[in-house]
């Protein structure tokens, strides 16, 4: 199979159960995600070689559901970016854009929907992950509440904060996938039972009359005036359909930023000091003691986005700067939480344009990071309160994809499904 | 700018600490983008301090012998072995 978008690190096919719910059906699963026997390599070199011995949860959840995994699909290295440009293994090209990013992390896998390489994907979403490729691609992606899905077999990057979410061409078939892979897991003690014996799939009903949304504008100011239109066209289009529209504030939202990016860097830095080239790892010469050689080992297998995350996270944990830094974003997380909260008592789901801007070229992006980071500023907030979230296809700009994002209270996966799959196109 | 809260010496003793050897060019690259990042995260200073009960709580399990991976799934992806265990370089 030609591979024309770079969607794919590896390809290989491995076969899944003969019935289940996804019998038939093809699934791309993203490189951070462990496939016993099948390199994954997290779009790092630090990973090209590394072969798993056992499956991630969500993917013995998949194979179990009847699914045929077809490839272990491209990222950002380590899932630190939102364009799958700093994967080691090249840029994915987008399929509903072309010449331009897929966005990210979970580019390869919003793009192998978006291409036809795969009915349906699995990404994970750290601060839009999966929700970001969704509406640049032009596809479905769910970001679901904190605690639904295991993280067992997931390399890590920012733990309170992650979660693993389904891609899809529809409303209704990221529903199912969610399905599949929601429920408690033994392995993963973060996971809830709120997903245990769920339906998602039968919420995707398009039934939102008397249904209470709002618009936050705090949201809207930041994005491109062409995506706000689009935008606006789908939340006038759910309110002709019954939906009540109403506009919230959320002031804690200006922080929400930078608290996302020092929590989660700071996690990072945590995480990846296990990438020392003893248990995995590129096999590197140095001299000197065991901290000249992890570090050696470390200069050549990250890139320089993990680097910058890694050093930053290190530096707002340090000594001096833990008060100034990660207590004040920890602080400012809290605040986020109880913004949403109180939201959450007059309207029964949140709306934003997923992303403030339209899918950036190829090469445009990467000189400055900052610029990067204040890309994410719709989607962060949803991880750091814990909330499940989806971005549906909102139209487009000029042929370029824009996403609707619809946010739920806690567990509140089926109204945010059924929203959204009343604004589907 | 010397009101800058970064120089390079900062960004080689965090690098120090993290464990990541950076090449000058890196060294330089950093010192510039973290001044611009950290400049950012300054606004954290506005935020109040928050009263909130954290969500998650200690999940506890009896200690019960299960299946895991066997030595050699353990080894398998080390890039030097000996005897059954990982081999590391040497601590001094």
């Amino acid at each position: 199979m030609s591979d024309e978008y770079n969607v794919f690190v590896t390809e290989e096919s491995i076969g899944g159960d003969e019935d289940g719910p996804l019998a038939d059906k093809t699934i791309a699963i993203k490189d951070n995600m462990s496939t016993d026997g099948v390199r994954t390599t997290c779009g790092s070199a630090m990973l090209a070689d590394y072969v798993p011995p056992y499956n991630a949860t969500v993917v013995d959840r998949v194979l179990e559901a009847g699914a045929t995994v077809v490839g272990k699909a491209n990222m950002d290295e380590f899932a630190m970016g939102g364009t799958t440009e700093t994967s080691a293994f090249g840029a994915t090209e987008n399929p509903a854009a072309p010449g331009r990013v897929p966005g990210g992390s979970s580019g390869g896998s919003a793009a192998a929907v978006a291409a036809g390489e795969a009915d349906l994907a699995l990404g994970s979403d750290t601060g839009g992950s999966v929700r970001n490729p969704a509406a640049f691609c032009g596809v479905v992606g769910i970001k679901p509440t904190y605690g639904l899905v295991s993280r067992y077999g997931i390399v890590a990057y920012a733990n309170s904060l992650e979660q693993v979410g389904p891609l899809a061409p529809t409303v209704q078939e990221a529903a199912l996938l969610l399905d599949v892979i929601a429920g408690s897991d033994p392995h993963d003690a973060t996971t809830n039972d709120g997903g245990d014996d769920s339906n998602y799939a039968d919420a995707a009903d398009g039934d939102v009359t008397g249904l209470t949304v709002g618009v936050i504008t705090d949201l809207i100011e930041g994005a491109d005036n062409d995506v706000v239109a689009a935008f606006q066209d789908s939340i006038a289009d759910l309110e002709s359909q019954g939906a009540e529209i109403t506009e919230v504030s959320l002031d804690s939202l200006e922080h929400a930023v930078q608290a996302y990016y020092v929590i989660a860097m700071s996690e990072a830095s945590s995480n990846l000091a296990r990438f020392d080239g003893v248990r995995y790892g590129p096999d590197v010469e140095a001299d000197g003691n065991w901290n000249d050689a992890f570090a050696a080992v470390r200069e050549e297998g990250f890139g320089p986005e993990v680097k910058r995350r890694i050093l930053l996270g290190t530096y707002a944990l340090s000594a001096g700067y833990h008060d100034k830094y990660y207590k004040k974003a920890q602080d400012a997380r809290a605040w986020v939480k109880q913004d949403f909260d109180e939201a959450f008592e007059s309207v029964d789901v949140l709306a934003s344009p997923t992303m403030p801007v339209v899918p950036p070229k190829l090469g445009d992006s990467l000189d400055d990071p900052l610029q990067l980071y204040l890309m994410d500023a719709n989607t962060v907030p949803v991880n750091l309160a814990n909330l499940p979230a989806i971005s549906v296809p909102a139209g487009d700009v000029d042929g370029l994809p824009v996403g609707l994002q619809l946010i739920g209270p806690k567990f509140g996966e089926e109204t945010v499904i059924r929203t959204a799959s009343a604004a589907e196109q | 700018m010397s009101d800058s809260p970064v120089d390079p010496d900062d960004v080689r003793h965090v690098a120090g600490l993290a464990r990541v050897d950076l090449a000058d060019d890196e060294v330089d690259e950093f010192t510039e983008q973290f001044a611009d990042i950290l400049a950012y995260f300054e606004a954290l200073d506005e935020v109040p301090e928050v009263e909130a009960e954290p969500e998650l709580v200690n999940v506890m399990r009896s200690d019960e012998v299960s299946e895991g991976l066997t030595q050699e799934e353990a080894l398998q992806n080390a890039p030097e072995t000996e005897d059954g265990f990982f081999k590391g370089p040497s601590v001094s």
